[in-house]
């Protein structure tokens, strides 16, 4: 065993070729006799045509060495294949210029244009944010869409998840918030991420055209890691992705929208490499740090005192069987700041955006509206749509068992309301870009079903401010 | 450091390391981890071979590098300087560290939790001779020796740390001896010598500071019952479910319920000395918020900024995992010393569930037996430990202190089944259930009224007696005696609609609306709902009663319900919450009155 070698004999180290591994399973390739390698240190692994792969050190010992490979393990053999250690973890060299590009999950370019010349590198594990240092995000974004402005307030530097189910609009959705977002009296000083992982071609073609037609396209880096690319690739390509957002917004000034699709599959693929590691899983075989790791890239968001860009995440993920209590939601929503809720019933009954009224909620909502940011109106009238609709489906479940002709004449107007709200306020064009004022004054002309009494959470001068004045829908 | 070299690296596996050639080494000690000098603790011990947790990133670290001993246990430094600032699960703190390495935060970072410069004026309580006018040492002077006899806990003097906080100097806990010598009354760091001791081991220096391990519960003369409420302002929870100082609550709740939100409130308004905050794998904007909202704001009774009184403990969720297990045991050993002085310390744990997972993951790695979902067979062990910590307590210089913890349990998936909150439950004696049909609904606090408990009820009903009203505990029984028969009225709703209910039965539903929107319900936002005094939710507690003793009694005499809820003054009650000021309460005494003279009308009408 050697021990404490010179600096000058660690680059020779690095540069030394192990031929021959020990044992490959999935995706991991296991090396033995290797001098010491560091944890989590970037490896070459060349296959027996002498074309490399990158992989990562997941276990180190001085009896063995752990590598995921991200292109995958295919096409290896035990004597045929040898392997590099870097000496380094991965970095990601990341400039300005990556905008306008698109990449594979490892940051290399696959446009057919040559590699940008990077200004600087970073790790692309990037490192925790010092609580001290952030700055609390205030900032409200106008997306145009009024069940979000409105409802569910969207503020630059959240991380706001849309949690969706197969065959639902998130896509159209995403890409409507990424054409759409304004700060109000904005600068136009942004850009936009975009992370694919798992996704089938024509998902990430679909966001390609949205950009294109909009005319942003060369504001937005891709990184694709799609359905037919190694699924381990899927485990670094978020990172890679938040590597550059956070140099563009924390050293070039930028406010960087990260769109990633579908945060289930990057869950997927780690299951995958937990179980062949023969890891003790916990909830439906996924492994015990999957929170962990989910904050390890949820958490590269949010402001930075003294700094002027921003990271706000819109993680897309699909709930498996739109079951919100799966693991991936479950434990994605406590670590994001809220989540947008799809319901597939509001979509079989044709409303778009599908957004449930109740279980959707932003955490930061609360200190970027009112007045000053939105209007004085918005959070007392947030909270009575809320509750006014709360009690919308209890009357509807009501009316399920009873019949609507027994209901009472102010459940009646209960669900007039809840049928206005629905149809008039939540639902909108795939093309329709409302103001927040707009949004605010459908609010208010929605809340004119129901009689002044029941607005519990409405003071009076609103009251005379905007419901006994102002038109009717 | 000493470089003692205890062994060296076998095996990296995430936070954890393998040791082989171990020489020396201490079960828990305090290690530093490789070249890049990692702190780490030392948490097994076989043969020539040990697991170290280490408390940073380990990407780099290699097998083969050195492992430095520091020859004791993971510890704390308790002095003045504590209060106000911000710490990771490690007490280092991250300020200083912001201002060394940037926004972001690097590995291998020592700074000393105390600010080493800063001096602070002491005021001794004893002489080496014996009692210092006004000072409260019960420290006898010996005559033959020079020298009082000190012993573990007493106070030897004071520092002004916050102008709400008297910080008592102790002697620490498991010292005894003479006071040979100690310094007058003036400005020292907390390096300076400040006195010695001569113990049976030789003389020992006195600091302002000194240090605890986290592990070990600092010691006490006795346990004292509990029967003083912590007054948290919260409405829903001093009149239905109440805790006592130096109790220990849970609050689960699944996401988006409002855990967060309920241990903000408390930590803001409750009537405990010092506050304890510890962000154990949550959002890192949470605790921006913490930093940026409690500096401006108020404690209602001393007038001062509310970070006077605040110590946090954060550990977001993408900072070390390891880290984050140390981290509750950190913040429960800052809130003893506390408590050693005399105060009562609130520790708010948020979320036990993030440290229990921090615990499967590093027993995961270690590959031992998991038992329920993954959790090491311990878990109930170490969560037990944990609220034991928590009492009203005789100090050992005899005062009186608490620490009370209130503890957030995140389920996944909302579910209460799972082993975590069921473990918890066996350790608490308050439960406040957060339920997501509320929360979804925004009734916040979403304190759910019927599976919630708390067992302090019939303790701290004497202090509700003596300090508030007799009534209390009548009128508390009574309304949730409704609460609990509406749940089943509303299942006959559910089927029938509530048109095939007599008034009678509509009525308690009336009720029950009011009490949970007029009462329960509290906005943590608005100014004057925020808080409310006892004082205050005594009286609004009085004006549901009386609407409801008196209305039931009027539909009993033929009244409609119709008729009832014509009453104008019933709007006005709706909003007393807002509208009536913790200062003003005895405008609630002039609605109370208009309450009865309305319904004096409507008899005088009927009749």
């Amino acid at each position: 065993m050697r021990e404490n070698i010179p600096d000058i004999e660690k680059k020779l180290l690095s540069g030394r070729e192990y031929i021959g591994v020990e044992k490959i399973d999935g995706a991991l390739v296991f090396i033995k006799n290797t001098h010491p390698i560091g944890y989590r240190e970037l490896v070459e692994i060349v296959d027996p045509d002498g074309k490399a792969r990158l992989g990562m050190v997941l276990d180190t010992s001085r009896d063995v060495v752990v590598v995921q490979v991200f292109e995958g393990a295919s096409g290896l053999n035990l004597p045929g294949t040898s392997a590099r250690f870097r000496g380094e973890p991965l970095m990601l060299g990341v400039t300005e210029k990556m905008l306008g590009r698109m990449f594979n999950g490892l940051g290399q370019p696959i446009d057919g244009g040559p590699p940008p010349v990077s200004d600087t590198e970073e790790d692309v594990n990037g490192r925790p944010i010092n609580p001290t240092a952030r700055e609390y995000p205030r900032d409200f974004i106008q997306t145009g869409i009024s069940a979000i402005d409105g409802m569910n307030t969207l503020i630059r530097g959240q991380k706001l998840p849309i949690f969706s189910g197969n065959g639902l609009p998130h896509n159209e959705l995403a890409a409507q918030i990424a054409r759409q977002a304004k700060i109000l009296g904005g600068e136009t000083n942004f850009a936009v991420v975009f992370v694919a992982m798992g996704v089938k071609h024509d998902v990430a073609r679909y966001f390609i055209k949205s950009f294109e037609d909009s005319g942003v396209i060369d504001k937005v880096a891709l990184f694709l890691s799609l359905a037919d690319d190694p699924s381990i690739e899927r485990i670094i390509t978020p990172r890679t992705a938040l590597t550059l957002a956070e140099h563009l917004a924390f050293d070039k000034d930028m406010h960087v929208l990260v769109i990633m699709t579908d945060m289930s599959n990057y869950c997927e693929s780690l299951r995958e490499i937990s179980t062949i590691r023969g890891e003790i899983p916990s909830r439906k075989g996924y492994p015990g740090y999957l929170y962990s790791d989910l904050a390890e890239i949820y958490e590269r968001s949010g402001m930075i005192k003294g700094k002027k860009g921003s990271i706000t995440q819109l993680p897309i993920l699909t709930m498996p069987n739109d079951d919100i209590s799966h693991p991936i939601p479950d434990l994605t929503g406590y670590i994001t700041e809220g989540q947008i809720v799809f319901e597939r019933e509001m979509f079989n009954r044709n409303i778009y955006p599908p957004i449930a009224g109740l279980p959707s909620l932003s955490r930061l909502m609360k200190d970027g509206i009112g007045k000053g940011m939105t209007r004085e109106d918005h959070p007392h009238l947030a909270s009575q749509l809320f509750a006014a609709y709360s009690y919308v489906k209890d009357v509807r479940n009501l009316a399920s068992v009873i019949g609507e002709e027994e209901l009472t004449p102010l459940d009646h107007q209960y669900l007039e309301f809840g049928e206005a709200f629905e149809r008039k306020f939540v639902s909108q064009r795939i093309d329709e870009e409302r103001t927040i004022t707009e949004t605010l004054d459908l609010g208010w002309k929605v809340l004119k079903k129901l009689p002044a009494e029941e607005l519990h959470r409405i003071t009076e001068e609103e009251l005379d401010k905007y419901y006994y004045s102002g038109d009717s829908l | 450091m000493a470089e003692r070299v205890i062994g060296k690296i076998h095996r990296v596996n995430g936070p954890v390391v393998e040791a082989f050639g171990i020489t020396d080494a201490i079960m828990l000690e305090l290690v530093q981890v490789g070249e890049a000098r990692l702190i780490g603790e030392l948490i097994k011990l076989e043969g020539a071979r040990a697991i170290i947790q280490v408390y940073e990133d380990t990407t780099g670290l290699k097998p083969g590098e050195n492992i430095y001993g520091s020859g004791m246990p993971l510890s704390v430094e308790l002095g003045p300087g504590l209060i106000g600032t911000i710490y990771d699960g490690i007490q280092r703190p991250l300020e200083l560290i912001r201002n060394a390495t940037g926004p972001f935060i690097k590995r291998g970072e020592t700074i000393k939790a105390l600010d080493r410069k800063k001096k602070w004026h002491f005021v001794p309580a004893v002489s080496v001779e014996g009692v210092v006018a006004g000072g409260k040492s019960t420290g006898k002077r010996n005559k033959k020796d020079a020298g009082i006899e000190v012993t573990g806990g007493m106070v030897i003097g004071t520092v002004q740390e916050t102008s709400h906080v008297l910080h008592k100097i102790l002697i620490p806990p498991l010292m005894h001896g003479r006071l040979k010598k100690l310094a007058g009354e003036g400005d020292y760091t907390v390096e300076d010598e400040i006195g010695i001791v001569e113990t049976e081991e030789g003389e020992k220096s006195i600091y302002l500071k000194h240090e605890w391990p986290i592990r070990v519960a600092r010691p006490v003369r006795q346990r004292l019952p509990l029967n003083i409420p912590l007054i948290t302002g919260q409405r829903v929870i001093d009149t239905f479910f109440p805790v006592a100082k130096g109790g220990t609550v849970a609050i689960p709740g699944g996401f988006g319920t409002g855990k967060t939100m309920t241990q903000h409130a408390i930590a803001k308004w409750c009537d405990a000395d010092i506050i304890t905050y510890i962000g154990c794998g949550e959002r890192g904007n949470e605790m921006t918020d913490v930093l940026t909202e409690f500096p401006k704001l108020v404690d209602p009774r001393t007038g001062l900024s509310l970070m006077e009184r605040t110590v946090l403990i954060a550990n977001t969720s993408n900072m070390p995992v390891s880290a984050r297990e140390a981290s509750i045991y950190t913040g429960v050993t800052l809130a003893e010393y506390y408590r050693d002085q005399g105060l009562h310390v609130a520790v708010m744990a948020d979320s036990t569930s993030r440290w229990a997972e921090a615990l499967r993951e590093l027993s995961g790695r270690m590959e031992e037996m998991p038992a329920e979902e993954g959790f090491p067979a311990y878990l109930p062990t170490r969560i037990a430990e944990f609220y034991e910590r928590g009492g009203y307590m005789e100090t050992l210089f005899g005062e009186t202190g608490s620490v009370s913890i209130i503890g957030a349990v995140s389920p996944p998936g909302g579910d209460f089944s799972e082993p975590v909150t069921q473990h918890t439950k066996r350790f608490v004696r308050c439960f406040w259930a957060l339920d997501r049909q509320l929360a979804n609904s925004r009734h916040y606090p979403a304190i759910s009224w019927l599976d919630s408990y708390s067992e302090y009820l019939d303790d701290v009903t004497p202090w509700w007696d003596e300090h508030v009203s007799e009534r209390w505990q009548e009128y508390r029984g009574e309304i949730m005696e409704l609460l609990q028969r509406e749940v089943r009225l509303q299942q006959v709703v559910k089927l029938v609609g509530p048109d095939a209910l007599p008034d009678s039965q509509r009525f308690i539903i009336e009720v029950c609306t009011m009490v949970k929107n007029a009462f329960l319900q509290q906005n943590a936002f608005d100014e004057v709902d925020r808080y409310s005094t006892v004082e205050k939710q005594m009286k609004m507690l009085e004006i549901i009663v009386t609407y409801w003793r008196k209305g039931s009694a009027a539909i009993k005499r033929g009244m409609t319900l119709i008729d009832l809820k014509k009453m104008k003054v019933l709007q006005d009650i709706m909003k007393m919450k807002f509208s009536v000021s913790n200062e003003d309460a005895a405008a609630l005494d002039k609605l109370l009155a208009r309450l009865e003279r309305s319904f004096a009308q409507l008899e005088s009408i009927y009749a």
